[in-house]
């Protein structure tokens, strides 16, 4: 207790206004379904046997774990914590469901009243106008609407594990085909134990009439979630897709190891936005998610476009780097972000550019905040390979501070190995200044929303990137997350 | 409407204002003058109620309320307005954006409702005809880039929308050039009625030209050392500080 004295004697007068609740930090009680804690072959053909999944599909997983014991932690990011106790993770936990469901009606209450606490309805009529929502809680996709609508048109929108039911020769062509077994730690061991997620495919030509979003949930107690993405954009095609996530409060640490893999064909075109909200963790820096998350898309056609945007506000800590492989000409790779620490929360986040076709652009904004006694990094890395001809890239990497306890870092990488390329890089840091926030004061507007405008015109850039419905949304959580750390 | 008894303050540990009276009623026009260093921005300041500043003694009556006991953002809703000599820059957030959240946290604290998208636009574009403000200007982030004297403009067009009942022009003519300080006094004139009042403070009395004073104070080391009419601005433009050193035989420094 005297800890948390101290500690509250050390955030000074413009530090004070953050220290708000996390909303969302209930608990569901529902009975779930689960793997015993650990992990072994066994834990491995346990899932696999859960979702009655086809030999190649256990092979895969069993092939991804056993390169995974040959592996190492990395330890490369600007991030410390208490090394992770792999043994100590519940693998699988699904909500207990008494059948299989038939239509979205037949939903647990409990699951649809989290869902609806959550700000996701469930309930087509009620939805979120053209937006079409999978929900996942722990390890398990719950429901997904709108699909017969988007079938229609020939898009899949569904969970992975029906995925790997029901289209199986697209989930062997493209699963691992962005991001291999064996491109890091954490993706071998989501690729080992991952237990669900959304699959997306987009037939030529179509545009995806409504948002596709996933809202994933941690629910179950010391268990890890380790889901799984994959968006296929066929050739002239266009979707947008949002990501939302949430955890209840918890004094322990819970592990969140995703991994999500687009595809964009010729003249074909994905936004993928994400605003992710895990739990923090407590103000003394106690509890909270550890997000370690491998994002990657491939542009393999020309003309063809990923565009990432992320709102990264909770999490203990933070470990990801969308990223796009530009291998189709006159393709365009974008990276938007907002990374918010506050408290003792620690964010090493970015991207990385890999420019291999001609003629291909990226665009990289990132703007970090940070507050209280939080480290906020962004690494970054723009290749241009030898053959990448009249390669552009444009880097914007601002830092904002509030209060001086916090630190904010950049590590921009750049390797260019084309003479035609043309590289910019441009970086700022600034402070929220006592000036700043007198002058609204004296306006009369008090220092929370005071703060709250500051921030959002600071993150206007990308912010503006959301798609409008998710936009309103994330202004809010951005002045939530930042509660307290002014006065 | 404001009365000030011997009000004393200061900043780490310096006394700056060392027992300033003053007492403006609705419907008038206040000039405070005085050298570099006399107080002028302190006094300004500490109305506001910048937290930098120290009030060791004396006190501040706002419509009959103890101004010193509420926090910026009540002072502002209660109806003080404060120009800024040198206002902040706020990147990415939009000028009307920033004065739309302005008017709607001060109504809120007089128990008015929200302006709606609607009202909020029509009551803008009323003062910006009357204030001769573009629209070009309000589409842009917070002062960012702005010149000296659109800076000042804008000030005064927030005066105009928040509609307060004393406004406090802290050094509004510094820098600008007389074209400017004419259209920005003008935007004051326009505002004046029987139930506001203004404190203007300024070091020259170019400004007073043309939003003329019905009493001028001048301030010298903490104190209002002498109040009059006009004129006096006139004669201390004429003579300079000095004349006032001289008449009053305030002591030096030790």
């Amino acid at each position: 207790m005297l800890k948390v004295n101290v500690m509250e004697e050390k955030y000074s007068d413009i530090e004070q206004a953050i220290l708000s609740e996390y909303k969302y930090g209930f608990v569901t009680d529902i009975e779930a379904d689960e793997a015993p804690k650990g992990l072994d072959e066994n834990t491995i053909r346990f899932i696999s046997a859960k979702k009655n999944e086809p030999e190649w599909m256990l092979q895969y997983r069993l092939k991804a774990y056993h390169q995974w014991l040959k592996m190492e932690e990395p330890s490369w990011a600007n991030l410390k914590y208490d090394p992770i106790d792999y043994q100590d993770i519940i693998y699988y936990s699904a909500p207990k469901q008494k059948k299989k469901l038939n239509s979205l009606d037949e939903i647990d209450p409990e699951l649809r009243r989290t869902f609806e606490k959550l700000g996701i309805s469930l309930d087509e009529q009620k939805r979120l106008s053209g937006v079409a929502v999978d929900a996942v809680i722990d390890s398990v996709s719950i429901a997904t609407t709108f699909k017969a609508q988007l079938a229609e048109q020939g898009i899949i929108f569904c969970s992975m594990s029906e995925a790997i039911q029901e289209h199986p020769e697209l989930i062997k062509k493209y699963l691992g085909s962005v991001v291999p077994v064996t491109d890091n730690y954490f993706a071998a061991l989501n690729a080992a134990v991952f237990s669900d997620g959304s699959f997306v495919y987009i037939p030529k030509g179509v545009r995806c009439p409504m948002e596709l979003s996933t809202y994933f949930r941690i629910n179950a107690e010391n268990t890890g979630q380790f889901e799984r993405t994959l968006i296929v954009a066929d050739e002239g095609s266009y979707v947008s897709y949002l990501e939302g996530c949430t955890a209840p409060m918890r004094d322990e640490n819970q592990l969140h190891a995703a991994v999500v893999e687009l595809i964009a064909q010729d003249h074909a075109e994905i936004k993928y936005s994400t605003v992710q909200n895990w739990y923090p963790g407590d103000k003394d820096g106690k509890g909270g998610i550890y997000n370690f998350v491998t994002k990657r898309g491939i542009c393999q056609g020309s003309h063809s476009k990923i565009s990432w945007t992320q709102v990264e506000t909770g999490s203990a800590i933070t470990w990801k780097y969308p990223s796009v492989i530009l291998k189709g000409d006159h393709s365009v790779g974008e990276f938007y972000s907002v990374a918010v620490t506050n408290n003792h929360q620690q964010a090493d986040t970015g991207t990385k550019m890999q420019h291999i076709g001609k003629h291909t652009r990226s665009r990289i904004v990132s703007k970090g905040i940070s507050a209280g006694f939080s480290n906020n990094s962004y690494r970054g890395l723009v290749h241009v390979s030898k053959n990448a001809t009249n390669a552009r890239n444009y880097s914007q990497c601002d830092s904002l501070l509030i209060g001086d306890k916090c630190g904010a870092h950049t590590f921009p990488y750049i390797e260019a190995k084309n003479n035609t390329s043309v590289v910019e890089h441009e970086a700022t840091t600034s402070k929220v200044g006592e000036d700043q926030i007198f002058y609204c004061n004296q306006r009369g507007i008090d220092t929370e929303t005071a703060v709250a405008l500051i921030i959002n015109g600071f993150a206007k850039e990308v912010m503006n990137q959301l798609p409008m419905e998710f936009a309103i949304e994330a202004q809010k959580l951005l002045a939530i997350s930042l509660e307290g750390s002014v006065g | 409407m404001l009365r000030i008894d011997n009000l004393q303050a200061g900043i780490e540990e310096k006394q700056i204002l060392k027992g300033i009276n003053l007492d403006i009623k609705p419907g008038e026009v206040h000039a405070i003058m005085g050298p570099n260093g006399s107080g002028k921005s302190t006094l300004a300041s500490v109305l506001a109620g910048r937290q930098d500043y120290e009030v060791t003694g004396g006190s501040v009556t706002f419509e009959g309320k103890d101004l010193l006991e509420l926090s910026p953002e009540e002072r502002a809703g209660e109806g003080v307005f404060l120009s800024f000599q040198y206002p902040v820059e706020i990147p990415g957030l939009s000028t009307t954006n920033f004065i739309k959240t302005a008017v709607n946290e001060v109504r809120k604290y007089r128990g008015q409702e929200q302006l709606d998208a609607v009202s909020f636009l029509k009551l803008m574009k009323e003062k910006m005809a009357l204030m001769e403000m573009d629209q070009a200007m309000l589409s842009r982030s917070l002062n960012e880039g702005f010149s000296g004297g659109e800076k000042k403009r804008n000030e005064i067009f927030q005066m105009a929308m928040l509609q307060p009942k004393l406004a406090i022009l802290d050094e509004t003519d510094s820098g600008l050039d007389i074209d400017a300080i004419r259209i920005v006094a003008n935007g004051v004139n326009k505002l004046r009625n029987e139930n506001n009042a203004v404190l203007v403070i300024t070091h020259y009395q170019r400004l007073l030209d043309y939003l003329v004073p019905d009493f001028v104070h001048v301030l010298y080391k903490g104190r209002i050392v002498k109040s009059g009419t006009k004129e006096l601005a006139l004669e201390l433009e004429k003579k300079g500080y000095d004349f006032i050193k001289n008449e009053i035989g305030v002591e030096e420094d030790v």
